[in-house]
């Protein structure tokens, strides 16, 4: 252990030391009183660390004896997860205090989950990049039953709980069998293993490890727990589950598949491919039946996985960087949505049935047109920057011969445009009933008119991501 | 016959009585004794290979807190053993066969298994000559993985907290004691001293 090591690793320590020094202050003084200073705190923090991980440094830097990574792909997916962490606490701090829910131990947890986060992006060693996803998965099981005395957030809690930790069985169980065939948990070790023609162990311990991040990602078929557990966690906390830990699952899938078994492409792109294909259908088809937005949005995000799957399946540096945008792209739109779901209320208390949405044309028309935006571009209609994410990842397919992967996720996005559109709907063309609550909090309002502001005026260029993107999938595939 | 093979078949045997009266035991309370006994006797087997950690260990986590909680529990609950026996009993005949089948498939396995010449060597690279195997675990762990020793301390605290979140509740309307109120009582208010005539009462 040496200076340099730590150095490496300053962003992460920074994050956990401020979670520490937070609580033990919080403790010892207002306790849930200082809840929303210590909201817009951590949003700082996240904020300064995405600008000085995004800022400073270059260059690939391994720590800890190679079981740490440091490079251009890792600090594009922590800057996405440091700002969208950042946006969901910032915007879900007037809904919970005004819900009584809004207790000190939130955005502390929220923080570490986010140094997870973290180091599940540059782990370069199968115990770090478990330690990593349970630091992250443990914070996200106890935020997402905060509403205690609710019996659905507790069902929630509990049921990601049980299948979190099946899940962290199974990547376990594959990354016991990668280390017994590969004889080191280092990526660097198992990549040298892992080339030409691999073992069956070899190739059982990939599957295993693939389903884990399968779950974590929730891809089908691994997709059970997302709409119960998007329903029943109150909404800020689905807001957060939507983007922060879906890029950082996404991230630490495309770090080990390439990184790890990066010579053998072919292995796991078929199982990508199939994981992708069926998350496209699944998310378009199950959430035509639904009528609560918060569990049509889980659906919603599972078809999205499959699309940044596709990405991922084509196994090539350009299919990486597809992804990149791709998840760049989803969690904006995701942040927008959020925060307009945030303030769906009638008589101030929420509600989340799609039929609440009649006419909210006539009486919010900006948010309304808002809104619109957003859908439209979920849905990958042009010319806005949702079809540039789905154009990408359709490319990349393309490109590395998966046509028919490729036209299997035109079909699946057809079919779900449906339900984007059928919002669309209600909003201008719905029968009168019981409108909403009409205004909306400072802070989502503003998130909602960003996202969909970016959602037009990404066009031009995608606000540069495109660069960053194809300079971080360059040090992720060589 | 030295003193460490004398030793070994001591320790040996009293593992293998301590598991078979554990499993036969009548009274759950002596289940667990011959348990503890088990624990013991495996730690002594640890020391005699030289691996003093590993019996520490053995003796602290084990004898110290796990078979003492299960005393604990087994004396508190009161689980009706008698009946659980015959649950068991039930199954013994389907318990059996498993049993059998999976014995030899073990003993298929063990049969053709391959020891690779070098497996004893490499085993024993790990281990410096000259490093006390404690100083050698403690190397490894507060040095090599020192990230991930951390990282461990971090997901306890998570655990730590979220325990704290989901199930402290702070009750008002209970009545705590408070020492210095009560000491400070003054006895000319709180007591009232009446004077009773004989024959009269109150």
């Amino acid at each position: 252990m040496t200076a340099s090591d730590l150095s490496i690793l300053l962003p992460e320590i920074v994050i956990a030391v401020y979670a520490m020094a937070a609580l033990l202050f919080a403790v010892y003084t207002g306790k849930d009183k200082l809840a929303p200073t210590l909201v817009w705190g951590t949003a700082a923090v996240f904020v300064l660390c995405a600008a000085w991980i995004g800022l400073t440094g270059g260059g690939t830097n391994l720590a800890f004896g190679g079981s740490y990574v440091d490079d251009a792909f890792a600090r594009f997916a922590k800057v996405v997860i440091l700002l969208s962490a950042a946006a969901v606490l910032v915007m879900s701090e007037g809904y919970m205090s005004r819900r009584d829910l809004l207790r000190f131990e939130y955005p502390i947890l929220v923080a570490l989950a986010a140094v997870g986060m973290m180091v599940m992006v540059s782990a370069h060693d199968l115990i770090v990049l478990y330690m990593g996803l349970e630091l992250q998965s443990l914070a996200l099981y106890v935020v997402a039953s905060l509403r205690r005395d609710s019996a659905k957030s507790t069902e929630a809690g509990l049921k990601y709980f049980v299948l979190g930790a099946l899940s962290s069985g199974l990547l376990l169980y594959g990354a016991s069998l990668t280390y017994g065939y590969a004889g080191t948990t280092q990526f660097a070790g198992i990549v040298e293993a892992a080339s030409g023609e691999i073992s069956l162990g070899l190739l059982f311990g990939l599957v295993f490890l693939l389903s884990g991040f399968a779950f974590k990602v929730s891809a089908a078929p691994f997709h059970m727990w997302t709409p119960d557990v998007y329903e029943g966690a109150p909404t800020p906390v689905t807001a957060f589950f939507a983007t922060a830990p879906k890029m950082a699952a996404m991230g630490l899938f495309a770090r080990v598949v390439h990184d790890a078994f990066g010579n053998i492409p072919a292995d796991w792109g078929q199982i990508i491919a199939f994981l992708s294909v069926l998350s496209m259908f699944l998310g378009a088809i199950a959430a035509i039946g639904q009528r609560n937005i918060k569990r049509l949005m889980a659906y919603s995000s599972i078809a999205h996985m499959g699309y940044a799957l596709m990405g991922l399946a084509a196994g090539t540096a350009f299919g990486v960087q597809a992804m990149l945008i791709y998840m760049a792209i989803y969690v904006t739109m995701n942040i927008g949505t959020f925060a307009f779901i945030l303030s769906m209320e009638r008589d101030g208390s929420p509600v989340t049935d799609i039929g609440a949405l009649n006419q909210l044309s006539k009486s919010e028309p900006l948010k309304a047109l808002a809104v619109l935006i957003l859908m439209f571009s979920l849905a990958g209609v042009p010319p806005l920057v949702g079809f540039f994410g789905k154009f990408y990842v359709l490319r990349a397919a393309v490109e590395a011969g998966y046509a028919w992967l490729a036209i299997a996720g035109v079909i699946a996005s057809v079919i779900g445009a449906f339900y984007y559109l059928r919002i669309v709907f209600y909003m201008y063309f719905g029968e009168e009933g019981d409108g909403l609550d009409r205004g909306m909090a400072p802070v989502p309002w503003a998130m909602l008119m960003l996202a969909a502001f970016a959602m037009v005026a990404g066009v031009v260029n995608l606000f540069g991501i495109e660069g960053l993107a194809a300079a971080a999938a360059a040090t992720l595939v060589n | 016959m030295g003193v460490a093979d004398v030793a070994f078949y001591a320790f040996a045997v009293s593992v293998l009585t301590g598991g078979l009266f554990t499993v036969v035991s009548r009274n759950p309370v002596h289940s667990v004794l011959w348990l503890i006994l088990a624990f013991l006797s495996a730690a002594g087997l640890f020391v005699l290979l030289g691996a003093e950690f590993v019996a520490m260990l053995l003796v602290i986590v084990y004898v110290g807190a796990v078979a003492v909680l299960f005393l604990f529990v087994v004396m508190m609950l009161d689980v009706d053993f008698a009946a659980l026996k015959a649950e068991m009993a039930r199954y013994m005949p389907l318990a059996l066969l498993i049993g059998v089948v999976l014995l030899m498939q073990f003993g298929l396995a063990i049969g053709v298994w391959v020891f690779d010449e070098n497996a004893e060597g490499a085993r024993a690279a790990l281990t410096p000559a000259d490093v006390h195997n404690t100083a050698a675990l403690g190397l490894i762990l507060y040095d090599d993985y020192i990230l991930l020793f951390q990282l461990a301390g971090l997901i306890l605290l998570v655990a730590m907290i979220g325990a704290i979140v989901l199930t402290l509740r702070h009750r008002t309307d209970v009545k705590r004691q408070n020492v210095l109120a009560q000491m400070y009582r003054d006895p000319a208010k709180a007591l009232e001293l009446k004077d009773v005539k004989p024959g009269q009462g109150l």
